[in-house]
């Protein structure tokens, strides 16, 4: 029997959204030179937020020249504890303005208030808390005495978790001693444009950290300045490898964190309520907006149907609606490019044979949503088992033996993460030796944390973030001849 | 001539123990006197028994589970903590610096400053410490091997006699990132920053027990911490030389780690030396196996 809940709506009154916002250059915000100002909307409501400012490429170079200054005129030659006093700061003002940041970052996104309130925003907090701490120990970084820092990062990040992903590029990067111009999301810049504002008030030197907001263009341009010494980018493996070719031939570094389809994998002696949840969060966390999410569920046959008969009778409870609501657990799709995207891979699964199924979910009328779906029936070289659909979709696939599991879990052209559910302790780690993805999730799913490296094999990209690893990204050799 | 109305009386601080969170006198019922670089009269602060440091050790015993058992980013933010609290009373501590170790007020200063930056600092090995001594460890067989630093347990600390409260902190703050906990006896003629120390770690969510400061005699005290079987480890640091071996002769009844007497220059990169020394190393083995 379903619940009634009343609405329980997080307040927006806590976030003050400016009409329009340009662009933070040299600590400060300034208007774009060349470009088309954008909007950005609301996904739940298409309610229009803020209008934003498109960088240009004179804008970027402007951004990438504040670096540069800031770089070789301060923040390079800064006592390393003094860099991570700033980025104390920082954590500090983050999690003083968390609640403003959570409800910010709902809106834009259209992610539940409670996955931003408890995941995002802490996390985000965690992370330049970890790094600030290694801002004056690079020494014991494992990468040689006095390792040195690559200079200007141009940095390009995705619109599933906006501020967390702004936390995961910007805390390792200056911790290293680079400056950074960061490109959010054109979908969700508000966070990063209110980071910019947290910059400011922990006096951050000017030019350390640049914002520049826009699409595709805008991060072209970043990417092939001939002054930015290291490019990050989390999204697509698809503009990972248009990134990776633009770079080709030059001195720039790189990491790239790509795309996902992750197979998590249920044995028939795993506890299958505390799977189902496992299997629940993997998928349907943040709407399957996650490059890890584990969007291909292998199951051992002979507890296929216990499963997903616990499965549907979960997916059954989730409860879908406005983002800001303390219940909600499916928010809405991030935009309406996207939408399109898993409803167009969702018909190819039906008309290749593979069944559908959803709860009865009564979906919003405004705004972008899709149900929790399930596909089973599916081939392993369908469409919807093998391309990352990046939504609430859950491909559901059998197999009888281990090495089967590991057969069809490394057959993707991917490597991101995996899943293992078992109650045999050495059955995990015999797995974990084997699945080729760079996180590997024993009996849980979907965690994050500042000291452990996350990053991708295969077509999920190259370099870690988190961790002693993920410093490794932004440093290079010292000592003599470096 | 009559002292002009407006102008009025201090009011001097009682100088007392920190122990279990708490700031109880001396059981002993003793004080002594604590004067400046030139020999004025300070304050009376509490000279700490036997009883005492074992009612410390108890306290630092309960606290240990708690501290060990918090997550290192907790620590981390702990730590952190602390070094917010001590730079809202700066002056404060640049005053009792400069009074306790008579010098000047930019010495003071710098070394108040030094002091809070060694917070930061180790506020940051929190979560990096395993990740820089632990390791995976490739055996020859179908194991998974794991070799992860763990606290040591109660540690006790004869804190510097010279550097009053820089080197304090730099032995103390390194036992508390590691998750250990402690019982420190102040240095012996300049014990007033060590006290107003243990008043900001009671106000900085540094949990009761973690910390527990003596004041009093060196020489009387420490035998019963170096012998207490219920110590883990004993930095010798700020004990006297001529009873060091004596003292590490009875840390050596029950294993204690034990650190040697000296004072190194406090000012310098503190390196690893005292965070490790506090740690123990634990190996997990598990099969790997369908």
């Amino acid at each position: 029997m379903p619940f009634d809940y009343a609405p329980a709506p997080e307040s927006r009154a806590i976030v003050d959204i400016k009409a329009s916002y340009g662009l933070f250059i040299g600590g400060e915000f300034t208007d774009a030179t060349d470009g088309t100002p954008f909007k950005t909307i609301s996904p739940s409501s298409e309610e229009v937020l803020a209008e934003v400012s498109e960088a240009g490429p004179s804008d970027v170079d402007r951004a990438v020249k504040a670096a540069r200054r800031a770089y070789t005129g301060v923040w390079g030659r800064l006592a390393p504890a003094e860099r991570g006093k700033y980025l104390y700061r920082i954590a500090r003002i983050v999690q003083e303005r968390a609640r403003e940041l959570a409800v910010l970052e709902s809106l834009d996104n259209g992610k539940p208030i409670r996955e931003s309130r408890d995941v995002d925003v802490p996390t985000a907090a965690a992370h330049f808390f970890y790094y600030a701490g290694w801002a004056d120990k690079l020494d014991y970084a494992g990468l040689g005495p006095a390792p040195r820092p690559l200079g200007v990062a141009g940095q390009i990040i995705p619109w599933n978790f906006p501020l967390l992903m702004l936390s995961w590029k910007i805390a390792p990067a200056l911790a290293a001693g680079n400056t950074v111009v960061l490109k959010p999301a054109e979908t969700t810049p508000l966070t990063a444009l209110l980071f910019a504002e947290i910059c400011q008030q922990a006096d951050l030197p000017p030019g350390v950290v640049n914002i520049v907001t826009g699409a595709g263009e805008t991060g072209r341009a970043l990417v092939e300045h001939p002054d930015v010494d290291k490019v990050a980018f989390t999204g697509s493996t698809e503009v990972g490898r248009a990134i990776a070719r633009a770079i080709a031939g030059t001195p720039k570094k790189a990491t790239l964190e790509l795309g996902g389809k992750a197979a998590n994998i249920v044995f028939d002696d795993a506890p299958i309520d505390q799977a189902v949840e496992g299997i629940v969060n993997g998928i349907f966390f943040n709407q399957g907006h996650v490059c890890c999410a584990g969007s291909r569920l292998l199951v051992q046959e002979n507890v296929y149907d216990e499963v997903l008969d616990s499965l549907r009778r979960r997916l059954g409870t989730l409860r879908l609606g406005d983002p800001l609501d303390k219940n909600t657990d499916i928010g809405a799709i991030n935009s309406a490019a996207q939408l399109a995207r898993i409803r167009e891979l969702s018909d190819v699964g039906e008309s290749e044979g593979a069944q559908r199924w959803s709860p009865p979910c009564e979906l919003p009328e405004h705004g972008f949503w899709f149900p929790p779906t399930l596909f089973t029936g599916a081939g392993q070289s369908s469409r919807i088992a093998q391309e990352e659909i990046f939504g609430p979709v859950l491909t559901v696939l059998t197999f009888r033996t281990p090495e089967e599991a590991v057969a069809k879990a490394n057959n993707t052209p991917y490597g991101l993460s995996a899943g293992v559910w078992t109650e045999k302790g050495s059955r995990i780690l015999w797995m974990a030796g084997r699945l080729r993805a760079g996180v590997v999730w024993a009996n849980t799913f979907n965690r994050f944390d500042p000291t452990s490296p996350f990053g991708g094999y295969k077509e999920s990209g190259f370099g870690r973030e988190g961790g002693r690893q993920g410093l490794a990204a932004y440093l290079t050799r010292g000592g003599p001849g470096a | 001539m009559p002292r002009p109305a407006t102008s009025r009386l201090d009011v001097r601080k009682t100088y007392k123990l920190y122990v279990g969170g708490a700031f109880p006198r001396s059981e002993s019922g003793r004080t002594y006197a604590v004067v400046d670089g030139k020999g004025s009269f300070l304050a009376n602060a509490a000279q700490g028994s036997r009883k005492d440091a074992r009612d410390a050790v108890v306290a630092a015993r309960k606290a240990f589970p708690g501290w060990a058992g918090a997550t290192a980013y907790n620590r981390g933010q702990v730590l952190y903590r602390v070094a917010e609290v001590m730079e809202g009373r700066r002056e404060q501590f640049a005053a009792e610096v400069a009074a306790a170790e008579g010098v000047t007020a930019r010495v003071a200063q710098s070394t108040v400053d030094t002091a809070i930056d060694r917070w930061v600092w180790y506020a940051g090995w929190t979560d990096k410490i395993a990740q820089v001594v632990g390791n995976a460890n490739p055996v020859a067989g179908p194991y998974f091997n794991l070799s992860v630093p763990e606290p040591t347990g109660v540690v006790a600390v004869l804190a510097p006699q010279r550097s009053a409260l820089l080197g304090l902190v730099s032995v103390v703050a390194p036992v508390l990132a590691g998750g250990s906990t402690c019982v420190v006896l102040a240095s012996e003629d300049r014990p007033l920053p060590a006290v107003v120390l243990g008043e900001v770690l009671a106000t900085s969510d540094v949990p009761a027990g973690v910390v527990n400061i003596l004041t009093g005699r060196t020489a009387e005290l420490a035998p019963w911490l170096a012998e207490h079987r219920d110590v883990n480890a004993i930095d010798l640091c700020g004990g006297d030389p001529e009873q060091a071996v004596e003292l590490e002769r009875s840390a050596a009844d029950n294993i204690k780690r034990v650190l040697r007497a000296g004072e190194p220059d406090w000012t310098s990169d503190p390196g690893l030396l005292r965070l490790t020394a506090w740690l123990e190393t634990k190996t997990v083995w598990h099969p790997m196996g369908v």
